[in-house]
């Protein structure tokens, strides 16, 4: 590719390319262009395979020069992947395998029909949907972060210049001073993506006011919240657009080099991050004198271990540093006194992607969209019983029930919708009596949760609470670095004493024992990590106090999820007495004579593995 | 003048120091929060033991905030922060921190070697821990007891992190941190090895900060019942630090008394046959190291600068990072080595003892010198060790306090007066960083131009400075010589050898910042368990001790060791002179190439 080193000549690529990038999908000339999902989940799915065999296809069948085929970024509704798009018509077809390629090549590629029984199928409607844009999950989505992702092909430096990228780059090299663009920033209302929601451009201007002879900055892509995966598909998709982001981060207050910190369980993500950078060297765009303005800027990549506590700010800095990843006490904070002791502003990946376009559209056409506090857009990554599960970018101030219903398709098999937690380990589950409030950082912790980064668990009836408390606390306890005494300890005794809940084996006292052992460990923790580490038993016993009631009180499991708690019983009018069940027991303990007497447990003997009742033709093994 | 700042604590406004932290503006006025991570200054940053919790109450709530770390500027009273040491908010905070530790630390209070000296048992009475609030599992420990002089036994561990900090500090080595995630976290040496398979130097100073009794030394007293059991003539001999320190084991405060006469009135009444003074193998030292400096010299018999040998924890850091060193270390043995040799060779041929029938203790500040005395090439006979066993200063008084003698009932009474009775005011401070310097250097002006320097004093190289450098005339020209303690401060001149760019003909290195008088073996200086001493103690406790050292030296009437008549006595009768082949024989030692920092 050409050299970039000046604006003009910034320009002059933009123009080319974006007119290359617009002929490619505009069907300019009777040209094709298939684009398929290159995310991770796509990828596990055999999303590799089906490009080559598109490329195989199409060059057999003399289709060369009117189709062109690429992976792109992640479509985000990852349950229905991999996905397949055409253009210029917009047709999306879902679930592709491999020999579902040739149909595609030639019915749609070359018949020209749409290949009916790969499209979308309504849950509600069942309706078959063939545009992207008219399928449920995607018409409520508003696409900032997600820019671009889906669309380019997340490895060539020409795309993300023929979509947008740079020019936001470009306005502030040229036009702006620093100073500028803090305020603007600060002026379109984004606050930080992470989970705290600290206010962006503040957090600049505190680096900005410290005078140092190095900055830097640190994109924190350490995603490790169970279920998320915001940030590894604004990577994999568009990483050019993150890059930009941190390199006017870095211009706005002073830092010449960043850091990439992501986990190293996102080798793809890593991989065209790589690739990215190394392009951008290449043309000009990273190094000394960019585009001729005399600012320099040097992008690393640090890939995480796989500790959840480097996702806190101190802890992935002592860990680029090559340290332990144990939290700093705060202050200093890093944008005072940072990484080697230099002042850092450490931004999530999802703040720095909503920066370009912050800076193309303008402060307040960015503020339309959000809420009074809280502005833009947010991804959730949107999972557990919920028909639609993916990834989704929406307006802040959307409600939850958009989210679950509209966007989400709903709880699978007609189940009640029970709870939503958000926030992942450190935040809080939400109710139906939260179902229509406006989701923002302030109502959320309003409403005894948080942000966070962005996971969106849905519970229905099925779930019980007092064990979704015990996988978190299960996953916190693990997480945690070791450092301070209540995170330390304090979890794990809290988790001892939610197993003799889940066990039957608690008292009230143990109740009201773990209620102040959490409040201490929230105000008394060193980190975010311990300070939040509660939230979910606190969160649990607030909005769902008869369960830990009936666990403890009754001795019963409302869910029958907790298994000391829980019977399997065959009941007697239904037992066809087909001996399936004592078959099945793994442990022999189902006794009865076959077509003469029924069915009976016993339950000194019972796993509760639950083999028997799975495999009763007849449903006539119930819980209790 | 420092800036000040008003700071409102518990209804009051007071004036501090606006750089300190709101612990240490408490304590400024009159308050001391119970902590157990945090450690002189702070400057180790860890907050990790959440026991020194305050409420910090302000128009946007209440929130707790670790003191040690938390800066008293944020909380100014102007903007209406108040810091509340004993709201239900902070106390039941703090209570539990100690009550959540107490839930996974070892309950063998009674036998343990930190028994009366332990900080946690301190923080729990403070904060009124409930004893057992909770209980649960125990993170999975071990006991590591391979290493010559330091054991640890991480079932008693906190994790407050003031070991790894002190050994990154003291020695810039790092052998401890963190291990494991979560609640399996321990401290260890790294993948969970023993400090015997670590180039862990045996200094000690982890002991020193460590608040319960996680980290110890070797304990070696039951060695000396076998030895009066097997009816040995036993020698004990005492290093010239202890003295300084070991009058504060029986509760006497830091400086105030020289131990030395009751210290040697308690060895007798211990049974020990003979009680000398290491200050003898001090001037002995000097004798041999000062005449060895003066053959590179003079006669350039090896590579200048000349590097002094007598700290253990220095000789492991050499052989373990900078073997190509060794020609620049002295092959001078340690003093109680030397003096060890000299007993079981000169001494038993003069009273005609057999020297496997002598058992040498030697009493030391230090944790090193029991590996020390270990060591092959420590043996002057072969296959007969030079030092048979080696106490530190924390075991002499338990073997004291063993025998039911009471310190302050005792007498004065003086080493035994038998050919190895004699030390000078320069074998005494020894035991101070520079010490060493300031000996060899009035022997070696003496040896150079037959004449007494004047005065006898080398005040340059005194202090507490990590790093002392001075130019000294010696008569026959100057020349430059530097002082270092702590590894860590040492490293720069040893890599200023290393480049060949060294401007010293001399160099002190002791393993322990201060030298001997801050070893490993000394008692313990924490300010919590210690109510008569200033606050400030840990920036001033060194200097104390050291004090003790120096007057000894200015009160002794001979304050050169090549004065010392009974070493006088031992080259006539004995050695012949300085250097000769027989000195070599039995006071100098060797270094190992290839020492293994990993073994398996």
């Amino acid at each position: 590719m050409e050299r970039i080193s000046t604006a003009a000549a910034l320009d002059e690529s933009i123009a080319k390319y974006s007119k290359a990038f617009e002929d490619k999908l505009s069907g300019k000339g009777g040209k094709r262009a298939v684009l398929i999902c290159g995310g991770t989940g796509c990828i596990a799915n055999g999303s590799d395979d089906l490009v080559k065999e598109f490329e195989r296809l199409i060059k057999e069948n003399g289709l060369n020069a009117r189709v062109t085929c690429n992976h792109v970024g992640c479509f985000g509704f990852c349950s229905q992947g991999p996905f397949v798009k055409i253009f210029p018509e917009d047709t999306l077809y879902r679930k592709v395998t491999l020999k579902d390629v040739k149909r595609i090549v030639e019915e749609d590629l070359i018949g020209g029909n749409i290949v009916e029984d790969l499209l979308y199928v309504d849950p509600v409607t069942h309706e078959k949907v063939a545009r992207q844009d008219d399928i449920n999950f995607y018409k409520k989505q508003k696409r900032i972060s997600l820019h671009g992702c889906s669309l380019i092909n997340p490895d060539f430096l020409e795309e993300a210049l023929g979509y947008d990228g740079f020019k936001a780059l470009k306005k502030v090299l040229t036009e702006m001073k620093p100073e500028d663009v803090i305020a603007e920033v600060t002026k379109s209302g984004l606050r930080g993506r992470g989970g705290a929601g600290f206010p962006t451009g503040k957090k600049w201007s505190f680096a900005a006011a410290v005078k140092s002879d190095k900055k830097y900055i640190v994109c924190n892509g350490d995603e490790g919240d169970p279920g998320a995966f915001m940030d590894r598909s604004i990577l994999e998709g568009n990483p050019f657009e993150v890059i930009e982001g941190m390199m006017i981060a870095g211009y706005a207050y002073g830092a010449d080099e960043g850091y990439f910190y992501v986990r190293a369980e996102y080798p793809i993500a890593v991989e065209r991050l790589k690739r990215a950078i190394a392009d951008m060297k290449e043309v000009g765009l990273l190094g000394k004198n960019i585009l001729g303005t005399g600012f320099n800027f040097d992008v690393h990549i640090r890939e995480g271990a796989g500790a959840f506590v480097c996702g806190e700010e101190t802890a992935l800095l002592n860990s680029i540093e090559g340290k332990r990843g144990m939290p700093r006490p705060r202050p200093p904070f890093p944008a005072i006194k940072g990484l080697w002791g230099k002042p850092t502003c450490v931004n999530n990946v999802e703040t720095l992607a909503q920066v370009p376009y912050i800076i193309r559209v303008g402060a307040e056409e960015y503020a339309k969209v959000g809420t009074q506090g809280s502005k833009g857009t947010k991804v959730f990554a949107l999972g557990g019983k919920i028909n639609n599960v993916g990834l989704v970018e929406v307006p802040m101030g959307t409600t939850l029930r958009t989210l679950i219903y509209d966007i989400g398709g709903g709880i699978p098999n007609g189940k009640k919708f029970k709870a939503i937690q958000t926030g992942g380990p450190s935040g809080g589950c939400l109710t139906e009596e939260d179902l229509d409030t406006p989701i923002d950082y302030d109502t959320l912790v309003a409403r005894g949760s948080m942000m966070g980064s962005g996971g969106a668990i849905v519970m229905d009836e099925d779930n019980c609470m007092v064990d979704v408390a015990l996988f978190y606390m299960d996953f916190i306890c693990s997480e945690s670095c070791g450092k301070c005494t209540p995170c330390r300890i304090g979890t794990k005794r809290l988790h001892e004493m939610l197993q003799t809940i889940v066990n039957g084996t608690a008292t009230e006292k143990t109740l009201e024992d773990m209620k102040a052992l959490a409040s201490v460990t929230q105000k008394g923790s060193l980190c975010a990590l311990g300070q939040t580490a509660a939230n979910p038993i606190l969160s649990t016993m607030g909005k769902f106090p008869e369960e830990y009631e009936a666990h403890v009180k009754e001795k019963r499991c409302p869910a029958h999820v907790c298994k000391k708690l829980t019977r399997y019983h065959i009941v007697p009018e239904l037992c066809k007495k087909c001996s399936l069940c004592a078959r099945n027991c793994p442990v022999q303990c189902i006794s009865g004579v076959p077509g003469k007497e029924p069915y009976h447990i016993d339950q000194s003997k019972c796993i509760k593995c639950g083999a028997c009742m799975a495999g009763c033709r007849f449903h006539a093994i119930v819980k209790e | 003048m420092a800036e000040k700042i008003n700071v409102k604590i518990e209804g009051r406004i007071y004036e501090v120091d606006a750089s300190l932290t709101v612990l240490e503006a408490c304590r400024s006025v009159g308050y001391r929060i119970p902590t157990l991570c945090y450690w002189n200054h702070g400057h180790n940053s860890l907050a990790s033991c959440r026991v020194c919790l305050v409420e910090i109450k302000s128009s946007r709530g209440s929130r707790l905030y670790a003191s040690c770390v938390y800066p008293v500027k944020e909380v100014p009273a102007e903007k209406g922060f108040e810091i509340l040491i004993s709201s239900p908010m902070a106390v039941e905070a703090r209570k539990t921190s100690v009550e959540l530790l107490l839930s996974n630390h070892s309950k063998e209070c009674q036998t343990c070697v930190k028994n009366g000296q332990c900080e946690l048992l301190h923080v729990a009475s403070i904060t009124g821990a409930e004893d057992r609030k909770y209980i649960g599992q125990m993170t999975p420990t071990s006991k590591d007891e391979l290493a010559p002089g330091i054991v640890r036994d991480s079932s008693k561990c906190i994790l407050c992190g003031r070991c790894i900090e002190r050994c990154k500090e003291a020695t810039g080595i790092g052998i401890l941190g963190f291990e494991n995630r979560g609640f399996k976290t321990v401290v260890s040496p790294i993948a969970g090895r023993s400090f015997a398979k670590v180039p862990c130097i045996q200094c000690g100073q982890c002991i020193e900060v460590c608040p319960t009794g996680a980290l110890s030394e070797k304990r070696e007293i039951n060695k000396i019942d076998e030895a009066k059991k097997a009816g040995k003539f036993l020698v004990v001999q005492t290093a010239p630090a202890v003295r300084a320190a070991i009058s504060e084991e029986f509760g006497k405060k830091i400086g105030e008394e020289n131990g030395e006469g009751k210290m040697v009135a308690a060895l007798h009444r211990l049974g020990f046959d003979r009680v000398f003074d290491v200050n003898f193998g001090a001037d002995l030292t000097i004798a041999e190291e000062s005449q060895e400096l003066i053959n590179r010299i003079v006669k350039k018999t090896a590579p200048l600068p000349q590097i002094t040998s007598c700290s253990p924890g220095w000789v492991n850091y050499m052989e373990f990072f900078y073997e190509d060193l060794i020609p620049h270390v002295s092959t001078c043995k340690s003093p109680h080595e030397m003096q060890g040799a000299i007993t079981k060779t000169y001494f038993a041929e003069k009273h005609g003892l057999k020297p496997e029938n002598i058992y040498v203790v030697s009493i030391m500040p230090c944790t090193a010198k029991k590996g020390e005395k270990e060591r092959p090439e420590n043996q002057a006979i072969k296959g007969i060790p030079d030092v048979d066993c080696v106490l530190t200063t924390r075991e002499l008084a338990l073997l004291i306090k063993r025998s039911g003698i009471l310190w302050d009932s005792l007498p004065e009474e003086k080493f035994d007066d038998d050919l190895l009775g004699e030390y000078t005011g320069a074998g005494a401070i020894f035991g101070a960083s520079g010490g060493v310097m300031e000996a060899a250097l009035r022997t070696a002006y003496h040896t150079l131009t037959g004449k007494e320097h004047e005065p006898v004093d080398f005040r340059e190289v005194r202090g507490q400075a990590g790093v002392k450098t001075a130019e000294v005339d010696l008569g026959v020209g100057k020349f430059k010589v530097a002082v270092a303690s702590g590894m860590k401060n040492a490293k720069p001149l040893l890599d200023e050898v290393r480049a060949g760019t060294s401007p010293y003909a001399f160099i002190e290195i002791m393993g322990c910042p201060g030298g001997c008088i801050n070893g490993g073996g000394q008692p313990f200086v924490k300010p919590s368990l210690l109510d008569r001493e200033s606050p400030d103690i840990l920036d001033t406790y060194r200097e104390k001790r050291a004090a003790i050292l120096y007057s000894i030296d200015e009160r002794k009437a001979i304050r050169q060791s090549h004065n010392n008549p009974d070493v006088i006595r031992l080259y006539d009768d004995y050695l012949g002179s300085y250097g000769s082949e027989k000195a070599e024989e039995i006071l100098h030692t060797s270094y190992r190439l290839n020492r293994e920092r990993y073994p398996k």
